[in-house]
């Protein structure tokens, strides 16, 4: 008799556990995040390392336990880099899947589609692209962020240390899209306050196999060095041209530049091209103080691991706008409004791969250049210079 | 000034040559069917990309990665021909066309599935510096580039001149029923016209990637250049393409160095459309054939 | 036109009129209006290929054409919405008069290569000179009519698909009148239709300002609605889908037009559930879109009527 009490006992005390526990799940709804990225189409290098960080992140951070319970849903729409597909894929993420936050795109264009549409749902968009354009004027961009680093930053940035070496007349090859634009705009407008004239402004397409004619120009414009402004193959096409010319001039390169890839497809062409990139490229080259260092390490280190490719600065970008809104959702729970204004007001002195964040009331990017660091190639590798 | 527009000229002559090998690509399925096929692009993708998987991945030699990436594309323009072009049997020329664009989207949706959105490359076929001329420089690779595709044209026009299998697919170009009538089998023209230009447009994909690397998406921008200098030299004219080619590439060059580099592309296009307002046939075609072809 | 598209044309605005009631879904009415706003080109495709037996692949420019310049007339120079359209709509017929007249002589992929390379250089000056360059702009005023601005989502719908069915209308009588029979006559032959003492100039002309109209104004109406623009909508690739459109849903009746353009709106929206396959399964599904309807989707289903009408006829 007494066994069978007991064993009734056990039994019962098996089934509440596990209905309590089902419950539990049942009852805690998963924290729904949009994403929208270029996971095709022209943008897509830079999509699918922002897909690829996200997922992965969403894993750990469910793994993990959730967010106070909840686990955490990323739904991540493909804009095939096309702003009219960003358009339906953040009314489709507003509307059928009740997101609190979205993340992305990739591109400014699409970005610029996207705002009166945040502002009217009055759910907040944490852009990972460059443009200017994107958070300002913030009065107007009251729902919307970016963690990409401003172009006229790393235009500073590279003027910067352009003057520090007495360099005073520089040619440009940007690529005719709204990255090369935005690149064109911010040095033309940045060089004159480092005494630095633009001697040659050239242009090549997304898809051209040849730049020998635009750095040849610019060769005989008399420039001292030639900054070329692009993502994708034409970076290295560019520097292999340059190789081969035997400009006898300095190749700087835009933030785009930084990705192992490059240097390995562009060979010993690479050696001695300068340019400032995050801090994610160069994290194993930082001292160990540096705030950014450890998350830098963890989160190449996974990603590595998982898809066996470096994540790169735009899957960097991804991982920062991921993590600001989970922050928020910890701290002030699935409120939309709540959230923008926690990313608006409590994200200071925060480090990401971007740099050190300090959103504000006037500045939803919060980034400058000191974001950047000077980098060089050595020896097939990246070096730090000054 | 002169180093400066023979540099020009050097780099007109790396990117002519490459739509000159998709031109030619274009017009021998032209030749055989009428049909444009706009997947041409792909070819060469495939070959850049195959080239890179056996020579990088793989890690085989030089000459079997090539057999095997030729083998790869012929492959492709085997199974696309048999599984959409042979079906239809068609006399729609405008469905044939979205058809082959159709079968583009897929291409690239396999291609991006194993490759990525990456770009790919390997090193150039002769290790060195570059030829000096004139003060101008150009890459050795250039010189593969401009050289295959001068054998190119020499190994097609043997071959439709002195094969049995060529001589029959120039026969069907003019007229597929009496070449029906004297025993040759259409429809495995057709079939060889796919594989043939499939080859063509791997070709330059293996030859030009060491100089621009590869992506899987570089295909259309490929094939509009090439259609385009097909037109211009006139369809069907194989050498007619290669001209084509070289005319556009160099237009482009002079264009971005003596004019406007963002408006390169589109004085190649206005020249190209001056062509064709004055030999509506394009630059080798005639009128009188032209007229007479179903499309 | 006649009772059979008369009565389409009421089905179908019953289901626009009804859609928003059906579906509270603003995602769903979004589609709508780009449904519609492609369903507007492939019309005019569908007039330039089936009718009068052109090709064009250049339409993306006349779009382009549309979108810039009743964007920068109503935000650079505060000229009212609709004024800016019509003038766009000028614009474009003027740019498609320099495209037709030195194309005349122009058939089958050279006209192609004609008509895409005039799209390629209308989309290269829209990036080197358009406000913005590559980058676009944006702060484009919603479209409005005597004041009245179509904000919502549900208005601006209503307005796509009420000017599609303006110009269906408007087609049809087009093409069931003189100038429509001598479009078919040219189709038919050119040498024939020259002959009989038709001016085969004035009706390809005609035709391409047409086709560029309706473009034009579909490029306003996007223009206006997601209020920032920039040259990378406006390329070959769109030329490339609309003619999709138009082909899959059949050339050779209207309907097929917008039966198209419905269609491949709506079937990316599909696919999103495949993800990393979506552009995959996408081409697979144009592919036997394209093999099994050969005519286009519209006239497989008149044939198929037709044949079932006819069985029960006999019976």
């Amino acid at each position: 008799m007494k066994k069978a009490y007991l064993s009734m006992a056990f039994l019962l005390s098996l089934l509440t556990s596990v209905f309590a526990f089902s419950a539990n799940c049942m009852a805690a709804e998963p924290y729904k995040i949009g994403a929208i990225f270029s996971v095709t189409g022209a943008a897509s290098f830079l999509g699918e390392p922002e897909k690829n960080a996200a997922l992965m992140l969403q894993d750990q951070i469910n793994t993990a336990g959730g967010i106070n319970g909840h686990q955490v849903e990323v739904i991540i729409e493909d804009s095939k880099s096309d702003e009219t597909q960003a358009v339906l894929a953040a009314k489709k993420l507003i509307e059928r899947d009740g997101v609190l936050a979205i993340i992305g795109p990739s591109t400014t264009g699409e970005s610029m589609a996207l705002v009166p549409i945040m502002n009217g749902a009055k759910t907040p968009l944490i852009s990972c692209a460059t443009g200017a354009g994107i958070t300002q004027p913030v009065a107007e961009r009251h729902w919307i962020f970016k963690v990409a680093q401003y172009d006229f930053s790393v235009a500073e940035a590279l003027f910067t240390y352009m003057k520090k070496h007495g360099i005073t007349k520089v040619g440009i090859l940007t690529i005719t899209t709204g990255y090369g634009d935005a690149g064109k705009k911010a040095l033309m407008e940045t060089a004159p306050k480092y005494g630095i004239t633009i001697v040659a402004d050239e242009r090549y397409g997304p898809k051209d196999s040849d730049m020998t004619t635009q750095l040849t120009k610019v060769k005989a414009a008399g420039a001292q060095a030639v900054i070329n402004w692009s993502v994708g193959p034409g970076q290295v096409v560019v520097t292999k041209n340059w190789y081969a010319l035997k400009m006898g001039i300095p190749l700087y390169q835009s933030h785009g530049w930084g990705s192992k890839k490059n240097i390995e497809l562009a060979g010993k062409a690479a050696e001695g091209v300068i340019s400032p990139l995050g801090r994610i490229v160069v994290w194993d080259k930082l001292p160990d103080r540096q705030p950014q260092k450890s998350l830098l390490k963890k989160f190449t280190q996974d990603y590595e691991a998982r898809f066996k490719n470096e994540p790169g600065t735009f899957g960097g970008h991804a991982r920062d706008s991921f993590e600001m809104v989970i922050e928020a959702l910890r701290k002030v729970g699935p409120d939309r409004s709540k959230i923008r204004d926690y990313i608006e007001t409590k994200i200071r002195k925060w480090p990401g791969t971007g740099g050190i964040f300090n959103m504000s009331s006037h500045d939803h990017c919060g980034l400058d250049k000191d974001a950047f660091e000077m980098v060089m190639v050595k020896n097939g590798d990246w070096t730090l210079i000054k | 000034m002169l180093t400066i527009f023979l540099q020009f000229l050097f780099s007109g002559l790396t990117v002519g040559a490459v739509y000159a090998l998709v031109g030619m690509g274009f017009n021998i399925i032209y030749n055989a069917t009428s049909i444009i096929n706009l997947a041409q692009g792909e070819f060469v993708v495939i070959g850049g990309l195959m080239m890179w998987f056996f020579t990088d991945s793989l890690h085989l030699p030089f000459f079997q990665s090539v057999l095997l990436t030729l083998l790869t594309a012929g492959l492709v323009g085997l199974l696309m021909e048999r599984l959409t072009i042979k079906p239809l049997k068609s006399t729609d020329l405008l469905l044939m066309i979205m058809i082959t664009i159709s079968v583009s989207i897929v291409l690239r949706g396999i291609l991006s599935f194993k490759f990525g959105k990456d770009p790919y490359g390997y090193p150039a076929f002769t290790e060195g510096e570059p030829f000096e001329l004139g003060g101008a420089i150009i890459q050795q690779q250039t010189l593969w580039v401009i050289g295959i595709t001068a054998l190119c044209i020499v190994l097609l026009f043997l071959f439709y001149n002195k094969t049995i299998i060529g001589k029959a697919m120039r026969a069907c170009a003019f007229d597929t029923t009496a070449a029906q009538l004297v025993g040759i089998n259409v429809s495995q023209m057709v079939m060889i016209s796919f594989v043939l230009s499939a080859i063509v447009g791997a070709v330059g994909g293996i030859a030009i990637t060491p100089i621009s690397l590869m992506e899987y998406d570089k295909g259309p921008m490929l094939a509009v250049k090439g259609f385009c200098a097909a037109i211009m030299g006139g369809l069907g004219r194989g050498r007619g393409a290669v001209i084509g080619g070289f005319i556009i590439g160099i237009l482009e060059s002079m264009t971005a160095g003596y004019i406007h580099s963002g408006l390169k592309d589109a004085v190649a296009l206005i020249i190209l459309l001056l062509v064709l307002y004055l030999r509506p046939a394009g630059i080798l075609g005639s009128s009188a054939a032209a007229r007479l072809r179903r499309f | 036109m006649n009772r059979g598209n008369a009565l389409v044309l009421l089905a179908v605005l019953g289901i626009v009129v009804a859609l928003p009631f059906i579906s509270s879904s603003s995602y769903i009415i979004t589609i709508g209006v780009f449904a519609g706003i492609n369903a507007l080109i492939a019309i005019g495709l569908c007039i330039l290929m089936g009718y009068a037996g052109q090709v064009s692949l250049g339409q993306a420019g006349f779009y382009g054409i549309g979108a810039y310049v009743s964007s920068v007339l109503s935000q650079q120079y505060g000229l009212p919405v609709l004024a800016g359209t019509f003038a766009a709509m000028i614009v474009a017929a003027l740019a498609s008069v320099v495209l037709a007249v030195p194309s005349l002589r122009l058939k089958g992929h050279y006209l192609a290569v004609a008509t895409l390379s005039f799209g390629e250089i209308i989309n290269i000056i829209l990036n080197e000179w358009g406000p913005g360059g590559p980058s676009g702009f944006g702060d484009i005023p919603r479209f409005e009519i005597a004041g009245y601005s179509f904000d919502s989502t549900e208005s601006y719908f209503y307005l796509v698909w009420g000017f599609v069915a303006v110009v269906i209308i408007f087609s049809f009588n087009v093409i069931n009148s003189r100038t429509g029979r001598a479009l078919r006559a040219m189709h038919g032959s050119e040498l024939a239709s020259k002959a009989m003492g038709l001016d085969i100039t004035a009706l390809k002309i005609k035709v391409f300002i047409l086709s560029a109209v309706y473009a034009s104004l579909a490029g306003s109406l996007y223009a206006h609605y997601v209020t920032f623009i920039s040259p990378g909508s406006f390329t070959l690739f769109y030329s490339i889908l609309v003619l999709m459109m138009a082909v899959i849903g059949g050339i050779t009746n209207l309907w097929g037009a917008v039966a198209g353009a419905v269609l491949i709106t709506i079937l990316p929206e599909l696919l999103r559930s495949f993800e990393e396959f979506d552009v995959l399964v996408y081409g697979l599904i144009l592919t036997l879109c394209l093999m099994f309807f050969r005519k286009g989707l519209v006239p497989l289903l008149i044939e198929r009527v037709r044949m079932i009408r006819g069985a029960l006829a006999r019976n």
